[in-house]
């Protein structure tokens, strides 16, 4: 094969990767203070319009993602009025909110369809992505280098920071945790807010730099594959980065299989595969021996009352 | 002043059955103020959405046949849910058991007989059950969150679809167009009066809906189900296997869920389409919540879903709403739903502010 | 003004949840290094009063002093400001982080990692406890458990601590041990606050008693002057009533014969029972003694066929039951109570009726052909209820509406009214009132009169040595031999709980009677 083309797959994997991989550190944080939020796709969806409606409305596409990023935020704190204020069940109130991210995103968007913006530009000058090489390490936006940081920062912020402890610990027992004083259901707020957020910055990812151009549903059910991916990591940050990359290849393999013809697959099967690897993986991950103390924060997805 | 909530007893029976319709006048006050400030004339939208198919006689057919589907789905998942077995791809399994049915109908073309409909329908059950048995068995086996992998499957479920009908089952006299031969009359679902959409397909979801109620509030069955979600140590203690009640309760919302998708793809398409899946399966769950996973509730919860549909349509023609204002409907339910829900279990109670320390 | 040796003033501290009054105008007063036990029954209203001390809860009236100073108390974070620690019954702890994890969250600084080992190394020493700080909790006993909650009190340099029930799931040695920890505190200067319902322990620690029943004071005492008769007698405001048991009974054959039981736990850190053989005879109420999780939860399990075990294991009059599910077992008579109301004994949100259909199915022939016979059941509810003095609005009450005395009446009446020929109860009398214990445990005493084994599982040692006719110590997935009650000292019982099988003398009978 052409090696212009593997360093082409390779960038793609990275970029398809990217959203997965945000969403999921956002999720992954949210889960670990015990908060189950399914409505990560819903979320992703809200921040891609936004973000798509801020950037083309402006023509300024880093304005777009802070949009995405704050429409991301308003999503997730409906679900924290529910789920976290009202004690509402987090299993139906994350597909509600799920369901109202469709609905919004597309009617939102209707009068989008079309409408063309600019992606952002790769983050280091070409000069230093010259030879194709330095393209795989300096060629992309500015996205999927946080999404890196991000991987970094969420492991530093969870093993040694003090904060990070506290969040585990309201995950671990919030019962606990409120009787030596944290203030859980604030920071729970917070985690779900930094996951609503990160799921904004995902969607945008799809509106503004996958894609870039409105679609109805753009995101295709991606803000469930990261939800897996958490349960994949063990939620472990760097185990959800090697998720991310892996699901990445699945769907490039997809992408370049249909373009350059010599699918062995038809199409339609090719476009399950994400999907079932998601099932797969998960099953996979169920069958370790030993389901050790790194696994599910133990109050996940628990209402929690002060003085209950 | 301070507003708290304090668990009440005894849920109150009023707020039980009173959330619902809480929940939809809500809705309908929140879409007024959404639609206007999107432009459209708010108030005669809503209205139209939520009043005027109850006003139009004529209109009741389409809501039963529309509710018809919904309910079916809906039933099934609530017994799941009661048993805290979380279903959330009945769309998939609506999805498969329609291609189950038509792979039968494709097998029998040509073929004149009563016994191929009810063929149909029965192989439509079981699709549905194998395609929910998946993530079911995986929950047993593995403790694999049903949640995700029965959602998984619904991407899975509409390629499948999607390949058929592009490929192997495509129409040969169909212009390549992506569907299936029309189906025969013995493979269509009778219609049940002339002169509207009425089918058959509508009181065998009412025979559905009775046969659940009476498992669910008489049997040892339903009982067991239910203390396996309140309590699973009481139903170990109880005897009542939490394995064989997850199993029990995903297969029988897939069979339902697939069974609806058969009925759905006969009657009203008279072949299989890749428009056919319409997110029944999603809006399905709204319907069980609305109904308070109760089967008598569930038939409620349908037909006000589904008149909301028949009068997505009038708005959508009478003040140019888009479609996708219905999901949107629907979401709003649910939220306002779940928030109205806290005060079933809760009261309110405003008490005097405590004053903080001051060092 | 408040006296310089004066720590801790309370005056008409006032309490309401609902229609309860938990607290109702309590006043006290504790001195700098006094040890002041805080006496009642469950329910009495201790606990609302220390957390109010503490913080996590508000007194709606009254006022507390601290060091001669008002204070309002609004949060534990404040309490601990102040100078006030506390070591709840319930410990807060996080299962999965090690122990200096846990400790570094109880912290409300930051603290460099470092400096806060030194710090807990040196607390360590200082009070003689023993604590590995890079284990994970989850494999502590209950005891370490408990040190990691005085060690986070006392970083902070407490003036007041308070210990709620602390040694109710200790070992008599362990408790010892906890004793002269508390001791050497008050030494200090440090005031320390001691709830607890057993008299015998706050007869041998503190100076100093302030008695409450039903959210008021009724009374003031030194302990260590006063019988213990009197102070239970203020704590439950009654004459004792004295046990009824016919005179002289023998008990018969063998009813239920475990032998060698052996259960694997599935949990990350369940025990796992060992060779567990016993014979509980027909007429006799045997009891199983030791500290919580040391396999009496998978004992239950095994019994009740929750868990499954060898067929013949478990014999029922003979005739192998160790492979049948729970309902085949109830049908041949053994039935099985466990320790937990809400969730285990009953669903919570079921009516009382609906509760009766849970265990009383196959005995009271409840359902026909898996069709639920509505009026059979709510007939069976009623006669619970009046058979056991339930109080409750009907029978069509939600479990959860009632207190946990009437709740655990009725879920022992189900069990008893049913007739069974072997009945296992776990912590019967766990958090239930005074009158209603005495009512169970008459019942209870009643059914083996009548010719039915009965195996009483409690930490309540008290309650063993009154009712039971032998008794077998729990340790670490074992048992130990059985013990005649009328022979046995608390000492060796206690030797015994704490894993020591050493064959010592028993030197005087039943030591510490309390009845």
């Amino acid at each position: 094969m052409n090696f212009d083309i593997a360093i082409s797959i390779v960038m793609t994997l990275v970029v398809a990767a990217t959203p997965i991989l945000l969403a999921g550190l956002g999720e992954l944080i949210a889960e670990k203070s015990g908060v189950l939020n399914l409505g990560v796709e819903g979320m992703m969806l809200v921040g891609a319009v936004a973000g798509f409606i801020a950037a083309s409305l402006t023509g300024f596409t880093p304005f777009g993602y802070a949009v995405a990023a704050l429409a991301g935020i308003c999503a997730s704190l409906l679900f924290g009025v529910l789920a976290l204020t009202l004690g509402s069940n987090q299993v139906a109130t994350g597909l509600a909110l799920t369901i109202f991210g469709t609905g919004l995103s597309s009617l939102a968007g209707a009068g989008f369809v079309g409408t063309t913006i600019t992606r952002l530009p790769a983050l280091f000058p070409p000069t230093l992505a010259g030879h194709p090489l330095l393209r795989l390490v300096f060629g992309y936006d500015v996205i999927v280098y946080l999404s890196i940081a991000l991987t970094f920062a969420a492991t530093w912020f969870l093993n040694h920071t003090r904060l990070g402890l506290i969040l585990r610990s309201v995950g671990e027992s919030d019962a606990s945790a409120h009787a030596i004083g944290y203030p859980v259901t604030t920071i729970r707020y917070g985690a779900v807010a930094f996951g609503g957020a990160l799921a904004g910055l995902a969607g945008a990812y799809y509106s503004l730099a996958v894609t870039p151009m409105w679609a109805d549903r753009i995101t295709a059910g991606r803000g469930w594959i990261a939800l897996a991916l958490v349960v994949f990591s063990s939620w472990r940050p760097w185990r959800l980065l090697l998720g991310a990359y892996i699901f990445g290849a699945v769907m490039t393999l997809e992408l370049y299989s249909k373009a350059a013809g010599f699918a062995l697959l038809p199409p339609e099967m090719l476009a399950m595969l994400p999907y079932l690897a998601t099932v797969a993986a998960l099953a996979v991950i169920a069958m370790r021996p030993s389901r050790g103390r790194l696994d599910a924060p133990r109050c996940l997805g628990k209402p929690f009352r002060a003085g209950a | 002043m301070r507003i708290r909530l304090e668990p009440r007893k005894a849920p109150s029976r009023l707020a039980l059955y009173g959330a619902p319709i809480m929940a939809i006048a809500l809705t309908m006050l929140a879409g007024m103020v959404l639609f206007t400030l999107m432009g459209f004339r708010g108030g005669a939208a809503v209205f139209e959405i939520f009043i005027e198919p109850l006003l139009e006689p004529q209109r009741w057919p389409d809501i039963a046949v529309k509710a018809s589907p919904l309910v079916m789905i809906a039933t099934g998942l609530a017994i799941g849910f009661r048993a805290n077995v979380w279903n959330i791809g009945a769309e998939g399994q609506y999805i498969v058991g329609a291609v189950a049915g038509t792979g039968v109908a494709l097998a029998t073309y040509e073929i004149e007989s009563a016994w191929i409909l009810p063929l149909m329908l029965l192989a439509s059950l079981l699709g549905g059950a194998v395609w929910a048995a998946i993530p079911a068995i995986l929950r047993v086996r593995l403790k694999v969150s049903e949640i995700l992998t029965s959602l998984m499957l619904t991407y899975v479920a509409l390629q499948l679809l999607y390949y058929l009908v592009r490929g192997p089952w495509r129409d040969p006299e169909g212009y390549n167009f992506p569907q299936t031969r029309m189906f025969s009359e013995a493979q269509t679902v009778p219609n049940l009066l002339e002169g509207t959409q009425l089918h058959w397909g509508v009181p065998l979801t009412f025979l559905v809906v009775l046969i659940t109620w009476f498992v669910m509030s008489r049997t040892l069955l339903g009982y067991q189900v239910k203390v396996v979600g309140l309590a699973p140590m009481a139903a170990r203690l109880g005897g009542f296997s939490e394995n064989r009640t997850v199993l029990m309760t995903m297969l029988v919302s897939g069979a339902l869920a697939g069974l609806a998708g058969m009925i759905e793809c006969s009657a009203t398409f008279g072949q299989l389409t890749p428009q056919f899946p319409v997110n029944y399966g999603f809006t399905a769950i709204i319907v069980a919540f609305l109904g308070r996973l109760h089967p008598v509730g569930v038939l409620i919860g349908g037909l006000a879903l589904a008149t909301s549909y028949i009068g997505a349509d009038i708005a959508q023609t009478a003040s140019a709403l888009p479609q996708a204002a219905t999901g949107l409907i629907q979401a709003m339910m649910l939220f306002f739903l779940l928030g109205v829900d806290i005060f079933v279990i809760n009261r309110i109670r405003i008490a005097p502010c405590v004053p903080r320390l001051a060092s | 003004m408040a006296e310089a040796t004066t720590r801790l003033e309370l005056e008409g501290i006032t309490k309401r949840f609902g229609e309860v009054l938990a607290n109702d105008k309590v006043s006290l007063v504790a001195r700098k290094g006094e040890i002041k036990a805080l006496i009642g029954e469950n329910g009495a209203g201790k606990s609302t009063l220390v957390k109010i001390i503490y913080g996590v809860q508000q007194a709606d009236a009254g006022e507390m002093r601290f060091e001669g100073a008002p204070v309002v108390v609004s949060s534990p974070r404040a309490a601990r400001r102040l100078g006030i620690g506390m070591v709840f019954q319930h410990f807060s702890l996080f299962e999965p982080m090690t122990v200096l994890e846990n400790i570094a969250i109880g912290m409300d600084q930051a603290l460099d990692r470092r400096k806060l080992e030194r710090e807990v190394t040196s607390i360590l020493a200082a009070y003689a406890l023993p604590l590995d700080i890079h284990r994970h909790v989850d494999t502590l006993s209950v005891g370490e458990r408990q040190r990691i909650e005085i060690v986070r009190c006392l970083l902070h340099r407490p003036k007041l601590l308070i210990m709620d029930e602390p040694t109710s799931v200790l070992t008599p040695q362990e408790a010892d041990q906890l004793f002269d920890t508390l001791r050497k505190l008050a030494t200090e200067g440090c005031t320390i606050l001691y709830i607890s319902h057993k008299l015998d322990e706050i007869r041998a620690l503190c100076e100093s008693a302030t008695i409450l029943r039903s959210g008021r004071v009724v009374g003031e005492c030194d302990p260590r002057v006063e019988t213990q008769r009197r102070i239970a007698e203020m704590m439950i405001g009654a004459e004792l009533a004295n046990i009824e048991r016919a005179p002289g009974r023998t008990p018969g054959g063998a009813r239920l014969l475990v032998e060698r039981l052996s259960v694997d736990t599935d949990e990350a850190f369940g025990t796992e029972l060992e060779e567990i053989s016993f014979a509980a005879r027909a007429g006799e109420i045997l009891g199983l003694a030791g500290v919580a999780g040391n396999g009496q939860k998978e004992l239950m399990l095994a019994l009740s066929g929750e868990t499954a075990a060898p067929a013949g294991a478990i014999r029922l009059d003979g005739s192998a039951i160790g492979n049948l599910p729970p309902p085949a077992r109830r049908k041949r008579g053994l039935c099985v109570l466990p320790e937990e109301r809400n969730g285990h004994a009953a669903v919570a949100s079921f009516s009382l009726a609906e509760n009766t259909l849970l265990t009383a199915r196959e005995r009271k022939h409840l359902t026909a052909n898996g069709v639920i016979k509505t009026s059979a059941l709510h007939d069976y509810a009623r006669r619970v209820i009046a058979a056991f003095k339930v109080a409750t609005t009907s029978e069509e009450a939600p479990a959860r509406s009632l207190s946990g005395g009437n709740l655990q009446k009725f879920v022992v009446g189900r069990e008893i009214l049913q007739e069974p020929l072997v009945l296992v109860v776990d912590q019967p009398t766990w958090g239930v009132d005074a009158g209603a214990a005495a009512a169970i445990r008459q019942a209870l005493i009643d059914l083996a009169a009548r010719g039915s084994a009965v195996i009483l599982v409690s930490q309540d040692l008290d309650e063993l040595l009154s009712l039971c006719d032998r008794l077998y110590v729990m340790n670490e997935g074992r048992l130990s031999r059985p013990l005649t009650v009328a022979e046995v000292s608390i000492e060796e019982i206690g030797l015994l709980m704490g894993g020591v099988h050493g064959q010592a003398e028993p030197t005087h009978t039943r030591a510490g009677d309390a009845d």
